[in-house]
């Protein structure tokens, strides 16, 4: 790809960006949030069209106009959110929109989706419906379909961001079984130590420009880092010491089943303490959600006890309330929830109309008053460094780290006495991310019983003073942050109370 | 292909961050003039009839003289009344296409009390009972689909459009009960003698009031979507009730309120076409105005101010239509073509405002 240059509206996605793609060999695309990687990418495989610049495939310059162009010259892309049509299975996915051959060969498809997986080492059932699969299976259904498409060019976009430790090694396995038949393979990823791990080259994107490409074996996570964010940042992560620690929450005995009966949350206990940061591990849907939801107010709760202590002393049990009430009893309660988009903000609103969500019913009368919610808009957007054109930009148009900051900042400025996060950091750049560990961390000194769901236990361990470990939805151990280790808190996660 | 190097059409489709309002409007203005010159050459081709002639007719259904113009004014005030119902429900992505039905039970409870009551209370009084009858019922008409929807999830578009069904049905009921004289099939001018429960006309000017009423509500309804905290609930729960339910906003009853209003907005309109306009009832007085009033509302994106615009095409449209059709000796359906070929035009044009054409930059 020579000179490549994208634009949306103002907002210059690549800027003259040139790379190299070789066969027999994994590069990396590494950058922040917003540094071009996916638009370039999505570019290569005809989903965006290049406003200047030249794409040279085999030496001879190619115009892509469509992902069928892409495929048919050998380009194909596995995206972040997957396009399989759920009531499927995967051999239907993979043959959709297929014309080969005279007659529609569903037989012959699967016993060639067969050879495919044995030649590279898949492990998926071509009968299997969409529905009844994993993540990871999902994932494996896409990397096969472009496969079939006979793709030599494969490109990923951030294909580990869904996969637990265990699933990103079986990935990385075939990738480079794959590598060895050949195949150019070009991962999107923000994640250094997979960039360590599994690609030759890294090639590095900052604000759409091109910084470097690097030889992997050549290169560590420091210089990468440095080059990625522009300037030199420090890879360790404060823990102030916790002061005037109070239960502020807690909970005993909470069981929680889903509307399908199944059991989401048993027999949970603990405490939530005020001026402590309470990191929260498991494997994905091991509880978290629920037992965000259960103290927010939006889940329903079979049985247990969530009691709140306010500052006078008085105690209310949270349990049957919803949002609406919990905030007329006068408990700041602040939660950022894993869906941001989805639940925590409203996409099509603007800055300011997302920020009145909290406060459009404070004052009496009819109307709502715009000017308050305006004022903080304002004042998230300085301190927090918002990347926006405007305080009346759609909050969707918006990068994801900037999207966070917005609700982040939402929910800092209603001075909560707790503070609930999931998954705070997802998808967040280093800097983002850096961001709000430090939000997290004066919340906490202020005196806020902070909760922090994460999945990357290397923060966990460096950022909270207790961590709660679930697994399948009970109390697998509370461990002190301070001394545990990755493999303590690991194993906790696999196993209840941590037992082999 | 030579090894030459490839060129492509040099042209592609961009999505817009933004726009000016200025520019778009000036997009749906040139969609206006590029429609109207479609018109006239389509005009000429299957007509053979001089294309200024026929937009001079046009213009002339509704401009003819000052009658016309009331008519007009009236049709344009009626369905802008139902748009504007139509459009906090729209907002809240509950598609209400019950507008009909919910005119229609307005019409007839309005009917119903100046016939029952005509007779024995004094004229302010039953003015005010219709009034409120109106309201209530046309209220209940959007109540029900919006109960069903909060508790049971029911499909809110399936649903409204057979309360429709059941409104027409019920006047066809009453009609046949209350026909004036006996065997006509038609309830005939209410009150005629007395014109009780008729509203006063101001001035000299019959339909004026109707005018007013609309350009209240154009008003009221603006500042309810706009500045309202029922406003804002209403714009979050259509964005996403997942949202709404996290900041403690009652969905059903969002739902409900805003169900009921626009149900009473209808209600209001059938008062206003019952009492203040036609004194009569047909099963036919909404006369399709619930549902075109579905597109005058997407036409202006729910903006009040735009609706007024929005209706007031689609009611000149259809005068011109009219007069074009008796003038020329034309069928009716002609000037359907013309009004096609205009909404064709305006709806096409909001591609151009989401999207722009690029030539693609020659690489450096």
């Amino acid at each position: 790809m020579r000179g490549i240059t994208k634009t949306f509206g103002k907002v210059v996605a690549n800027d003259n960006v040139s790379i190299d793609i070789y066969k027999g060999e994994i590069l990396s695309l590494l950058g922040e949030n917003g540094s071009g990687k996916t638009t370039l990418m999505n570019m290569l495989s005809g989903i965006y069209y290049p406003d200047s610049g030249h794409i040279y495939i085999n030496g001879k310059e190619e115009l892509i106009h469509s992902p069928k162009d892409a495929l048919a010259l050998g380009i194909g892309m596995v995206h972040q959110h997957f396009k399989l049509v759920d009531v499927m299975t995967a051999t239907e996915n993979i043959v959709l929109g297929l014309k080969e051959g005279k007659k529609f060969d569903l037989k012959a498809a699967a016993k060639k989706i067969r050879e495919i997986c044995d030649k590279y080492g898949f492990d998926l059932d071509p009968e299997q419906k969409i529905y009844d699969m994993s993540v990871s299976e999902k994932q494996t259904v896409e990397i096969v379909k472009m496969l079939y498409r006979k793709a030599d060019i494969l490109i990923l976009d951030e294909p580990t961001a869904v996969l637990t430790p265990q699933e990103t090694e079986k990935l990385f396995d075939v990738l480079r079984n794959m590598k060895q038949d050949d195949k150019a393979i070009i991962i999107i990823t923000h994640k250094l130590n997979e960039v360590l791990e599994i690609s030759d080259y890294v090639d590095i994107l900052n604000k759409g420009k091109f910084i470097g490409s690097l030889k992997t074996s050549d290169t560590n996570a420091q210089e990468m880092t440095d080059m990625m964010v522009g300037h030199a940042v420090k890879l360790n992560i404060d823990r102030p010491e916790p002061k005037n620690v109070k239960p502020k929450i807690e909970i005993s005995g909470l069981n929680v089943i889903d509307e399908d009966g199944i059991p989401k949350l048993q027999d949970v206990s603990f405490s939530i303490n005020s001026g402590e940061i309470l990191g929260i591990a498991g494997i994905s849907g091991s509880g978290q959600k629920e037992l965000l939801e259960s103290i927010a107010g939006l889940q329903k709760i079979q049985s247990g006890s969530i009691k709140y202590h306010d500052e006078k002393g008085k105690e209310y049990d949270l349990v049957g309330m919803n949002p609406e009430i919990i905030r007329k009893l006068g408990i700041s309660l602040s939660f950022v929830p894993e869906d941001r988009l989805g639940m925590g903000l409203v996409g099509n609103m603007d800055l300011t109309g997302n920020m009145m969500l909290r406060s459009f019913r404070k004052g009496g009368g009819l109307f709502t008053n715009r000017k308050i919610p305006h004022d903080l808009a304002d004042e998230v957007v300085k301190e927090l460094a918002v990347d926006t054109p405007g305080l009346s930009t759609p909050v969707r148009r918006l990068s994801g780290g900037n999207v966070q900051k917005v609700l982040v900042g939402r929910e800092i400025a209603s001075n909560p006495s707790v503070l609930l996060t999931a998954y705070a950091v997802r998808g967040l750049d280093i800097n983002s991310s850096y961001v709000i560990y430090d939000l997290m961390n004066k919340q906490k000194e202020k005196g806020v019983a902070v909760v922090y769901v994460g999945e990357d236990l290397d923060v966990l361990l460096q950022l909270a003073d207790r961590i709660l470990v679930l697994c399948g939805g009970k109390v697998s151990g509370i461990v002190d942050g301070k001394t545990a280790t990755k493999n303590e808190v690991g194993l906790l996660m696999t196993s209840l109370g941590g037992k082999e | 292909m030579k090894n030459k190097t490839k060129r492509g059409f040099g042209l592609h489709i961009v999505k817009r961050a933004s726009i000016s309002w200025y520019k778009a409007m000036g997009i749906r203005a040139v969609a206006l003039l590029v429609s109207i010159v479609v018109c006239a050459i389509v005009t000429w081709a299957l007509t053979r009839q001089s294309p200024m002639g026929v937009m001079q007719t046009i213009f002339l259904g509704s401009f003819a003289s000052q009658r016309r113009f009331w008519v007009m004014m009236q049709d344009l005030s009626v369905l802008l009344l139902i748009s504007l119902a139509m459009a906090p429900a729209f907002r809240m992505r509950f598609w209400n296409i019950g507008g009909e039905g919910q005119v229609m039970i307005g019409c007839l409870a309005t009917a119903a009390c100046m016939i029952n009551f005509g007779k024995n209370l004094p004229n302010g009084l039953v003015i005010l009972i219709s009034l409120i009858a109106a309201v209530v019922a046309g209220g209940i008409w959007g109540l029900v689909p919006a109960i069903c929807k909060a508790k049971w999830n029911t499909n809110e578009t399936l649903f409204t459009l057979m309360m429709n069904y059941v409104a027409i049905q019920l006047c066809a009921y009453f009609i046949i009960i209350w026909e004036s004289p006996k065997g006509s099939g038609k309830v005939g001018i209410i009150n005629q003698k007395t014109h009780a429960g008729w509203l006063p006309t101001i001035g000299k000017y019959k339909y004026l009031l109707t005018v007013i009423v609309a350009a209240a509500m154009t008003v009221y309804i603006f500042c309810y979507m706009k500045y309202s905290k029922h406003g804002y609930e209403l714009a979050v729960v259509g964005e996403s009730q997942k949202t709404a339910k996290y900041v403690g906003i009652s969905v059903g009853k969002v739902i409900v309120r805003t169900m009921v209003l626009s149900g009473a907005i209808c209600g209001l309109t059938g008062f206003m076409l019952v009492a203040g306009s036609d004194h009569t009832i047909t099963t036919t007085l909404a006369g399709g105005r619930g549902f075109t009033a579905v597109l005058v509302a997407w036409m202006a994106k729910f903006n009040p101010f735009g609706m007024i615009f929005t209706s007031f095409l689609i009611t000149f449209m259809s005068k011109g239509a009219g007069e074009v059709a008796s003038s020329f000796n034309l069928n009716e359906s002609f000037s359907d073509i013309l009004t096609s070929i205009i909404i064709f035009f305006l709806i096409g044009c909001e591609f151009f405002i989401q999207y722009r054409i690029v030539r693609q930059k020659e690489a450096k």
